[in-house]
């Protein structure tokens, strides 16, 4: 079997020695909860950039939805958990379905628009789900939804996170992949070429509010209460903000960049006066001095050997 | 055998004729030139055979095992088809490697599927491990093999030209379509690309149909040129015939 070759099952291990090395520590009581909280908003803000990396990076169609996505898995996770009392895994499937159903329902109108036509479609669909949220008595209206059960934990964020990105890619390192990079190059070639281009756009808004779904669940079971406000346009920037700190079109970019972001703005706590500006200015710095972001385009190519293509089918 | 019949093709953009009533009938095996002045509607016809624009009236049909017309035309389809074009201002994935270009190519002789891509099933490998042989392949028949890994827009302008036409043969093509091939090619360049040309008609069994300006290119190869000019088909015949043809002449040099 291919695949169990020597550098997945390498992976794996490194994978599962992290699940546990981590486990261990939490249960010793030596990572605290003060730390578990902020593990949990990194790995959401991972889900979150990695998926809309695919949509923006990746395919290069550029939406500032994503929060939006994030509530419908948000609210369909807390509906499943507090108000029918269903186990988390239901309300998890029920995020992501629901989430990457409403993708479909945007994808399809949306996707022929290009460039910032696109922006401001997305942008209005956000603001039309944070309506919804704020008029809709059943799930709590503007003051927004309480007493979720917190189920979201390290083992639930860990898995989530890991397998968000293996998909992820997986995805882009094989044929759908390579044809999203094409669409993103230049979309006339790449339909000359074969490549169902509004297939590939859909199938990709797709896939990224399937995902950012399960982080809005992960998000909604760890912090008790959500509210429509939470998920506006500032959320769906925020998160653009960690893929282009990292670098657009690089999934190591955007974990990277999740994972500083989130660790700045923790030490950014403590100087709460000058938070904003530091943040600004350490943004603005990256721009000015590396603007294809920490990573860069080359995807994951830190841990490859030059001349492998894609790392992935030719290794022996 | 004919593969290509076009019928009474026109296509206007709004009061433009950019087309008008075109026939004609491409037999398979030839090298066809299409040739005229800037502006004779060279590209919109091919657009029009690769489906990007669909015509305003009449119609073309390919007859490969079986009959497409112009009706069923998707420009994403016709790789599939057996239709594979390069164009005029070179169209490659800039930031995409070499490799990676001819294997959009071949993208679509590639249907394993979404989940065995996900989930690394083995006809992920199966499938990948081919289309890598295959892209090789072709890299080498280009001599271009060294320079796989390169990112295409880094490459000097003749070797672009050459991984556009890899690419388009990637995808396995009966017609092949090469919009100005030999366009900013200096005359070794041109002289090379006249062989290529020819050799890989008769390697892969193509029917080319070819847009150029360059007419010793046009005239060496070509079994037939079709003249264009103001949209319409002025002239059709060998290269002898249409050397001395006194309306393409006017065409091309004016006068009476």
């Amino acid at each position: 079997m291919k695949f169990l070759n020597k550098k997945n099952i390498f992976n794996l291990i490194l994978i599962l020695s992290i699940y546990f090395i981590v486990e261990f520590l939490i249960n010793r009581g030596i990572i605290d909860s003060y730390i578990i909280l902020n593990i949990v908003v990194i790995g959401v803000n991972i889900i979150l950039a990695v998926s809309l990396n695919l949509i923006t990076g990746i395919t290069g169609q550029f939406s500032l939805g994503h929060a939006a996505f994030m509530s419908i898995g948000a609210y369909a996770s807390a509906i499943m958990t507090a108000k029918l009392g269903q186990p988390f895994i239901v309300g998890i499937i029920a995020a992501a379905l629901s989430a990457s159903l409403a993708g479909i329902i945007i994808g399809i109108p949306t996707l022929r628009l290009k460039g910032d036509y696109l922006a401001i479609a997305t942008l209005g669909f956000g603001e039309i789900i944070k309506i919804i949220g704020l008029n809709n008595d059943y799930i709590g209206g503007a003051t927004g939804l309480n007493d979720i059960p917190q189920y979201t934990n390290w083992t639930w964020i860990y898995f989530c996170v890991v397998i968000t990105i293996i998909i992820i890619n997986n995805f882009i390192k094989s044929y759908n992949g390579r044809a999203c990079i094409s669409i993103r190059e230049d979309e006339i070639a790449s339909e000359t070429m074969g490549v169902n281009t509004t297939y590939y756009k859909i199938l990709v808004f797709t896939m990224g509010a399937f995902f950012a779904g399960i982080a809005g669940a992960l998000y909604a079971n760890y912090f008790y209460f959500i509210r429509p406000d939470s998920f506006g346009f500032m959320k769906s920037i925020d998160i653009l903000v960690i893929v282009v700190f990292g670098g657009i079109g690089s999934v190591l970019g955007s974990v990277v960049g999740a994972v500083m972001l989130s660790i700045i703005s923790v030490f950014l706590q403590n100087i709460p006066e000058l938070r904003m500006v530091v943040y600004s200015v350490i943004l603005f710095l990256i721009m000015v001095y590396r603007p294809q972001g920490l990573i860069g385009k080359n995807n994951l190519r830190l841990f490859k050997k030059r001349g492998v293509l894609n790392g992935c089918a030719h290794s022996k | 055998m004919d593969v290509l019949t076009v019928n009474n093709l026109c296509k206007s953009f709004g009061g433009v004729k950019a087309i008008s009533n075109i026939s004609m009938s491409i037999e398979e095996g030839e090298i066809v030139g299409v040739i005229g002045p800037n502006g004779a509607g060279k590209t919109t016809f091919f657009n029009l055979l690769t489906g990007i624009y669909s015509p305003s009236s009449g119609d073309i049909t390919y007859n490969f095992k079986k009959e497409i017309s112009s009706r069923d035309f998707k420009p994403f389809k016709m790789p599939k088809y057996g239709v594979s074009r390069t164009f005029q201002n070179i169209r490659l994935f800039k930031n995409m490697s070499v490799l990676d270009n001819i294997l959009i190519g071949y993208h679509c002789n590639l249907n394993y599927g979404i989940l065995p891509s996900l989930f690394r099933l083995p006809s992920f490998y199966r499938n990948e491990e081919e289309a890598y042989e295959k892209a090789v392949e072709l890299l080498k028949i280009f001599n271009i093999y060294d320079k796989k890994d390169e990112l295409a827009k880094n490459l000097p302008y003749g070797e672009q030209r050459k991984v556009e036409i890899a690419r388009a043969l990637a995808a396995k093509p009966k017609v092949l379509l090469l919009d100005e091939p030999a366009a900013g090619m200096n005359t070794n360049e041109t002289k090379e690309l006249t062989k290529l040309i020819n050799w890989i008609k008769d390697e892969f069994s193509l029917t080319i149909i070819l847009i150029e300006h360059d007419m010793s290119l046009v005239m060496e190869i070509c079994n037939k040129i079709f003249v264009f000019d103001y949209g319409t088909l002025i002239a059709d015949g060998t290269p002898q015939e249409i050397q001395t043809n006194p309306q393409v002449i006017k065409a091309y040099l004016g006068g009476e």
